[in-house]
């Protein structure tokens, strides 16, 4: 009887490993700073990790077919410095584009969209058409991507200079709150909430978990994965471009260089939060707690007044150990 | 056998890939009702064949009309949309996600809620409950299939199969992993579903079961149709030579060994698993082969693989040469000689990628290092090219990739890769699985002349037949408990079967 008992324990620990995992972080930081289990606390880890979700969302797509997207990042400062060159205040002095009327806010927002998307089909082409390996693929549109926002970035009479003066109609959807709640919180909840709608309850969802798990068994079984695929990564690269605008709104800026490394965080947070390496595993929870694990370590050590630099050893330490441990559950037992 | 209608007619249909005509002028004609087996050796070009009308190979000529209608299929969902449904013999499922969802993949029932088309998981649910009600299956939908036995997930693959309502189902070696009673269950599926007018095109090596359950047969050899017969026509002998090309008198060749004295014993050994192997005592001789019978899942892979040290041993011992031995590692069983073939060849046994010779080197790669620590590359390319000539390996040379040759030559280079270890004891987990008839006979040569070399060898095997032909002893395993130990020269197939199925309730 005890030992089945401690056998379930052990089983329900390890089944939600990520879980008690972050709910342990939170009850030891929370020990040393009881302050800590504030709701202004709670507000701004929500508000830091938003836009984190939303990149983790669209990395979490790639990763469940087993590619990635390197370019992520390049995607989110691509997005930033186009939505914020043309959502100026008219009276700001260094304007990117001097003699632009003021626009209704949603054409630079779906200027900046598109781009991200036209990146997003790019890769799925490469990838799904040319069978180009993901991980080489996104490699080189990264690149790419950098390039061309490094040099619309330093058109004259820019020149390279970082965005500023950014209207407030703009900013407000980074900052500003309804009925108390952060706007960017509301957007990340959404998208978060479509993905998971998407991932357990469509068609969709579980022929991209299929082809994950065994590419060729879904092709026999009649799916179109190189549509499949195609659509994954230019759903994931507009999660991208949203995070970028929401970025620039968020800072009130942008330069070329914004988003830079945000891949790896994302990767990071999805493998954290159970998506298996090889794809054809992972959901939507997980990859919030992965998140949040990623936010309370930034946000608490802060907090606690820890030297911010051992978040970075605290996080590889993570990274590794989380991982170690959650792959448990699928290693099997000779 | 002509003039009438047909299902599915595939007209001179030819296929090449780079250096090999797979396929030449190659016509199957199936008849509406009818079990029509597919027959000849690994190579031969069913498969092949097969992908051609299941639109994972596009063929270079050749008509293909179902129903009377020519018809393009460009891909499989084509070929599901015209009726057509397969069970793949190389295909893995989804190993992570539930039964009914491998069931329904590519075809989820769908509820419309307000705005969203969504999945309808209790429908689907529902469907595979009736689905397997059917058929007599006793799988619960919501079952993980990565945690299911490979017999288990076979049944599925044939559900999945039925479920498309098909006119014509593709059955590529459905009993490759099947257990006796599953076969039969499996032939009663096909009974029914020819009753209710499908057809079936069943690939398989196995001619006990053509004889049973087919009603014609065509037999191909080197991408060529050698003919179509009514089954009943045939005869073992008959088919063994229109796919060989060749009589083949004796399956099995003569043997002359002699067993010697126990180089391994095995005492009470056990799993810590309370589902594997307990208590299984057994000797091995010098020159003996000892043959281990069961049925699938009786846990012979696990015992070898635990006296290999590939898994952990809750108690038991092992004696090598009268001194008792703890195998911790295959390194450990390298030191004592020990060689294990395994089941999977192609998961576990071949590195696909690269070539005979890095395959026939790579256990013994330590013998070949010079003092400077680079390889003797003169010295391995010697040992190859005699290993590929010992065991009359078909290979154009050694620098080709192993994933270019057939099953039984990349088993030979397996043999020949655990042979350059010179083990005293080899043991060989299904040594012939999916290997043809005239491979399958040069493979036991070579087993009876190691033994006679007195090598001491244990093959697991499935086939009654190969067990009986090969072994001095035949030790049966069931439900991971030995049975009984029978010498190999008296002992019926019923005997073994009986032995196999002892301690099943």
């Amino acid at each position: 009887m005890q030992n089945v008992k401690i056998k379930k324990t052990i089983n329900f620990i390890s089944q939600n490993f990520i879980y008690l995992f972050l709910l342990l972080l939170i009850i030891i930081i929370a020990f040393i700073n009881p302050n800590f289990l504030s709701l202004t606390c709670l507000r701004d880890i929500l508000l830091q990790c938003s836009t984190r979700v939303i990149i983790a969302v669209g990395m979490f797509c790639i990763l469940l077919t087993g590619g990635v997207d390197l370019g992520a990042g390049r995607v989110i400062g691509f997005t930033a410095v186009l939505s914020a060159s043309m959502l100026q205040t008219t009276d700001y002095a260094r304007r990117f584009y001097p003699n632009l009327p003021q626009q209704p806010l949603f054409i630079p927002i779906l200027i900046a969209l598109l781009a991200g998307v036209v990146v997003g089909i790019l890769n799925g082409i490469i990838i799904s058409r040319f069978s180009v390996p993901p991980f080489i693929a996104t490699l080189g549109t990264q690149v790419i991507v950098y390039g061309i926002t490094s040099i619309y970035f330093d058109l004259p009479p820019n020149n390279s200079q970082p965005i500023g003066g950014l209207r407030k109609d703009f900013t407000f959807l980074g900052s500003g709150s309804i009925g108390g709640i952060p706007i960017i919180v509301i957007l990340a909840i959404l998208i978060a909430a479509i993905a998971w709608l998407v991932f357990t309850k469509t068609s969709f969802g579980k022929n991209t978990y299929a082809i994950g798990g065994n590419r060729q068994a879904a092709e026999v079984s009649g799916i179109n994965v190189k549509m499949t695929l195609f659509i994954i990564y230019t759903v994931a690269s507009l999660c991208f471009a949203f995070a970028g605008v929401l970025e620039a709104a968020r800072t009130g800026g942008a330069t070329n260089n914004y988003g830079f490394m945000y891949e790896f965080d994302a990767i990071a947070a999805c493998f954290v939060g159970g998506v298996s390496t090889t794809g054809g595993i992972g959901t939507i929870p997980g990859v919030l707690a992965g998140v949040f694990i990623f936010g309370v370590i930034n946000y608490g050590l802060t907090f606690i007044g820890i030297n911010p630099y051992w978040q970075y050893i605290l996080k590889g330490i993570v990274i590794v150990f989380a991982v170690a441990f959650d792959i448990r559950k699928y290693i099997a037992k000779k | 056998m002509n003039g009438e209608n047909f299902i599915l007619e595939m007209n001179n249909i030819s296929k090449e890939f780079p250096g090999v005509k797979a396929l030449d002028n190659v016509t199957l004609q199936v008849r509406p009702g009818t079990v029509h087996a597919l027959m000849g050796e690994n190579g031969a070009g069913k498969s092949t064949l097969m992908k051609c009308l299941f639109g994972i190979y596009k063929h270079d000529s050749g008509e293909i009309i179902i129903d009377g209608n020519k018809v393009e299929i460009k891909d499989s969902k084509t070929a599901i949309n015209l009726g057509i449904s397969m069970i793949h013999q190389e295909l893995h499922p989804i190993p992570y996600r539930s039964v009914m969802e491998n069931i329904w993949l590519g075809r989820f029932p769908m509820k419309n809620y307000v705005l969203f088309k969504l999945i309808d998981n209790k429908k689907m649910h529902e469907d595979t409950i009736n689905l397997f009600r059917n058929l007599n299956i006793n799988i619960e939908p919501n079952t993980i299939v990565g945690t299911m036995s490979v017999s288990k997930i076979q049944l599925m693959e044939i559900a999945k199969a039925v479920s498309y309502n098909s006119k014509v189902i593709i059955m590529d070696e459905p009993t490759s992993s099947l257990t006796e009673d599953e076969v039969d269950h499996l032939f009663t599926i096909i009974r029914d579903l020819k009753n209710r007018g499908v057809s079936i095109i069943y690939i398989t090596h196995k001619i006990d079961e053509v004889l049973k359950i087919a009603d014609e047969v065509t037999i191909m050899r080197d991408g060529k149709k050698m003919g179509t017969w009514v089954a009943s026509e045939l005869t073992r002998d008959l088919i063994i030579s229109k796919m060989v090309g060749r009589e083949l008198t004796n399956m099995f060749p003569p043997k002359s060994n002699v067993p010697g004295e126990v180089v391994l014993r095995v005492e009470n050994l056990t799993s810590p698993f309370p589902k594997s192997f307990k208590n299984v005592s057994f000797e091995l001789r010098k020159g003996e082969i000892l043959g281990i019978g069961g049925l699938v899942g009786a846990q012979r892979t696990e015992l070898v693989e635990a006296i290999f040290g590939l898994r952990s041993i809750e108690s038991g011992k092992i004696f090598i040469k009268d001194k008792e031995v703890n195998i911790k590692s295959p390194t450990y069983a390298k030191n004592h000689r020990i060689a294990l073939l395994t089941e999977e060849r192609r998961a576990t046994g071949i590195f696909p990628m690269l070539s005979v010779l890095e395959n026939t080197v790579i256990a013994n790669i330590k013998a070949y290092r010079k003092p400077s620590l680079l390889l003797d590359n003169k010295k391995i390319r010697k040992d190859v090219e005699r290993s590929i000539e010992m065991l009359k390996i078909k290979t154009p040379s050694y620098k080709t990739l192993i994933k270019n040759l057939s099953g039984g030559n990349q088993q030979k280079v397996l043999i020949a890769r655990w042979l350059l270890t010179t083990p005293d004891i080899l043991i060989l987990d299904e040594p012939t699985r999916g290997i043809d008839v005239g491979a399958k006979y040069e493979i036991y040569t070579i087993i009876a002349e190691l033994a006679k070399q007195g090598k001491s060898i244990i093959m697991i095997s499935s086939e009654m037949p190969e067990l009986i032909g090969m072994s001095d002893r035949i030790m049966v395993m069931c439900e991971g408990r030995m049975s009984g130990i029978i010498e190999g020269n008296k002992v019926t197939e019923e005997e073994i079967m009986r032995l196999a199925t002892k301690f099943i309730a």
